[in-house]
């Protein structure tokens, strides 16, 4: 069975809320969009207090190419624009708008019924995915309509589909796949459609059979998708060792990207999205949420409204438990822990893990035995124990020379250190200043 | 909200690895060899390893304490257990406690804890011990009791051990020497004079399997050793049949033992496998060099200590192939 291959680590898996079909979430009172939900430029606001919004209304333009617009969902009134804690733990402007009845936008198609056939022009599909605001919805949130333009000279060959759910107890993709094959599929052939290429691959873990099952047998229906099962190993849903998994083929260091090796990679999630956009005229404005963890009552999957905040979630899997000791929005590899659970659901939230006192607290560092276990795990080819240490000690100049830059800050090093060293926090420090270095030496150029 | 959030980052879970569970694994996978150290050198084994061990903890600690004046005592992580247990492994059962003292106080002191204790010393602090005994006390740490006296201990019979007949043949360039040894099966199951840990190939090879199957080392270092081994050491013997034969170059003296638990110390051992494979073929080499033209029978401990020496250069122009390089 195919897999990335160098490095690698296999956590507990702990899907806790496998198999639970989606629930729609209740709407929220209030809903509150912050402005930059993706990599890029935040969106800028083109509602004011007191305007009225229906679901799918626009309320935020896109703030410039590598941006993306966002969309009410809910109806209602605009209550202020203001700022919020968001995920990241940075205060940013948000749109807060009150919540009355649910009144759609009427161009938005509500019914149930799958549209397969498209006769647009592959611009046109491009255009209409930027549009409607669909991001990577695997927590990069790296506006889709950016990958879908290569750079003149970029040829893309294949679309891989990132169906792996790589992180333990995330289980929002799988559940995704078992209620929408079909439309997921639909999803794929327009991006085919759009980068003109005529052969398109979904990556699943083989801890999902019952996933590659369903979806091997509709595929069959459309030749040119292909199924394929991976080995688990943890980060194969990073999109370099997806593409080397997938395909056999290595991108090169930053500052290449997917498309040198002509792979187009898009999350499930995303494909799904990308289908509502085109075919249903529906902007980007829910998304499948897992709410889990081992305390939490009633693990589930919902269907939730951006700018529902995670607390409502919470409260309908039984509640924030007592011996709460994390909150992370997205997985316990590389997600990020909460100041507080009334962080909105963005366009990037796949989850929202519990974890309570005991899982929360870091064991305390012993000194490095130099056993070497971060250097065979680590899925870049990197020595992390070498970045850590240099960068504690502020050697800028050696851990570019090691290329630092490389790392994918899967966690792998942390996640297997006997010495329970915190790597990454060193790594992270080193990468974000040498990455500063590099900016500043290209502007003085 | 009554209770506060704890805020980290990422990753925010461990694969339950720690020192101590890689440290005591190494010790579970020396139990093998203890075992038949017992069958076959008895009391004169359990008093040499009880010293030992007891020594290098006493040591650690008193140093931890009094000397670097530490909070937090170290002794748990069982590294200092296994130092000593290793420092035993590699001493004649018929040692002196005086001797094995003096052994374990360089091999904690001067080994390991001068250099900042544990994952800061360049050298095998076992090692260290045994080379500082066997340059200090070459009489005494050549002598092997004969196998089989289980309720003797100093005054036990000393007789030669199948190093020193190679070595003898070598000296003399008569292969006839070289029938003087014991069989391969008896070497393989530790029926032979020698340092009372590196007797059975076979206990030791056990040993080695559980830590590969509990994945605490890679096959990347023992198996680079013994291969070099039994390579050079073949080729050796074909040009001229003074030399002894692979097998047996690989069955005696300390060779199993260093190659499987000496030679792949986490600490002073390279990071990658590239570099091990280097360093495990370089210390094969000095090994087969040491043995065959140096001018003690032994070649193992010194190639270790060598090419302890040599990590950090290893460590330096040897990098692991970086996510998509391009081979040049």
């Amino acid at each position: 069975m195919k897999t990335f291959r160098i490095g690698g680590v296999h956590p507990a898996e702990n899907k806790l809320s496998a198999g639970k079909p989606i629930v729609t979430a209740e709407l929220p009172k209030q809903a509150v969009f912050p402005l930059s939900q993706h990599i890029g430029a935040p969106a800028v606001p083109c509602v004011a207090k007191g305007d009225m919004v229906k679901v799918g209304t626009k309320i935020a333009d896109a703030g410039g190419f590598v941006s993306a617009p966002i969309f009410s969902s809910v109806s209602g009134k605009v209550n202020k624009i203001d700022s919020i804690v968001d995920a990241s733990g940075y205060r940013k402007p948000a749109i807060f708008i009150d919540v009355i009845g649910d009144e759609w936008e009427e161009s938005i198609d509500r019914s149930e019924t799958l549209v397969k056939e498209c006769d647009l022009e592959p611009k046109a599909i491009v255009e209409k995915i930027k549009n409607a605001g669909v991001v990577g919805m695997g927590g990069a949130c790296f506006p889709c309509h950016v990958k879908l333009t290569p750079p003149p000279g970029a040829v893309p060959t294949c679309v891989i589909v990132n169906a792996v759910e790589c992180e333990p107890y995330l289980t929002a993709d799988h559940q995704l796949m078992l209620e929408h094959a079909e439309e997921i599929l639909v999803g794929v052939t327009l991006v085919m459609k759009a980068v003109n290429v005529n052969k398109g691959y979904i990556g699943i873990e083989n801890n999902k059979p019952d996933a590659i099952k369903l979806m091997t047998e509709k595929a069959a229906q459309y030749p040119n998708i292909e199924v394929v099962p991976l080995k688990v190993k943890y980060p194969q849903g990073g999109e370099k060792q997806l593409i080397d998994a997938v395909i056999g083929r290595q991108v090169p260091a930053p500052p290449a990207l997917p498309v040198s090796v002509g792979a187009i990679l898009q999350n499930v999630g995303t494909m799904y999205a990308i289908y509502q956009a085109v075919q249903k005229n529906m902007p980007l404005f829910q998304r499948v949420v897992t709410v889990t963890g081992k305390s939490l009552a009633n693990p589930q999957n919902f269907m939730a409204r951006m700018g529902t905040p995670m607390s409502q979630l919470i409260d309908a899997c039984g509640g924030l438990p007592e011996d709460t000791g994390k909150v992370i929005g997205g997985g316990p590899m590389m997600g990020k822990a909460l100041m507080n659970t009334e962080v909105p659901i963005c366009k990037g939230s796949s989850g929202v893990l519990i974890m309570n006192m005991t899982e929360a607290k870091r064991a305390e560092a012993d000194p490095c035995i130099r056993c070497a276990k971060c250097v065979s795990a680590c899925p870049m080819g990197l020595e992390p124990f070498l970045l850590a240490t240099c960068s504690a000690k502020g050697d800028w100049e050696r851990v570019e020379k090691e290329d630092i830059t490389s790392c994918i800050e899967c966690g792998s090093c942390q996640f297997t250190c006997p010495s329970h060293r915190p790597m990454l926090d060193m790594i992270r420090l080193g990468k974000s200043t040498v990455m500063g270095i590099i900016r500043s030496r290209s502007v003085k150029k | 909200m009554a209770n506060k959030l704890i805020v980290s980052l990422s990753p925010h879970v461990h694969s339950g690895d720690s020192v101590q569970k890689n440290m005591y694994g190494v010790i579970l996978a020396l139990v093998p060899a203890l075992l038949v150290s017992l069958c076959v050198f008895g009391m004169g084994a359990a008093i040499v390893m009880a010293t030992s061990v007891a020594a290098c903890v006493l040591f650690e600690w008193a140093i931890t304490k009094y000397i670097l004046k530490r909070e937090k005592c170290t002794v748990c992580d069982g590294s200092a257990i296994l130092t000593g247990l290793l420092l035993a492994f590699n001493l004649p059962s018929n040692l002196p406690l005086w001797i094995i003292i003096i052994g374990a106080l360089v091999a904690i002191g001067v080994g390991k804890m001068t250099f900042g204790g544990l994952g800061c010393n360049p050298f095998n602090p076992a090692l260290v011990g045994r080379i500082f005994l066997l340059i200090s006390f070459p009489v005494q740490m050549t002598t092997w009791p004969v196998p089989g006296q289980l309720t003797s201990y100093v005054d036990a019979e000393t007789m030669a051990t199948p190093l020193s007949i190679m070595s003898r043949a070598i000296k003399s360039g008569d292969s006839t020497i070289l029938n003087e040894l014991p069989s391969s099966l008896d070497m393989f199951l530790g029926q032979s004079a020698g340092c009372l840990g590196e007797v059975s190939a076979l206990a030791l090879l056990l040993g080695l399997a559980w830590m590969l199957y509990k994945k605490i080392i890679t096959w990347h270092i023992p198996v680079s050793i013994l291969a070099t081994v039994f390579v050079l050491g073949g080729i050796m013997h074909l040009a001229n049949p003074v030399y002894a034969n692979p097998v047996d170059q690989l069955l005696t003296g300390g060779l199993m033992l260093g190659a499987i638990y000496m030679a792949t110390d986490y600490v002073t051992s390279p990071m990658n496998h590239k570099g091990q494979l280097i360093y495990g073929v370089c210390i094969g080499v000095l090994t087969i060099v040491i043995r065959s033209f140096g001018a003690y029978p032994e070649g193992m401990s010194f190639a270790i200590f060598i090419m302890n020496a040599f990590t950090p250069l290893i460590n330096t122009y040897c990098k692991p192939k970086r996510f998509g390089e391009v081979a040049k």
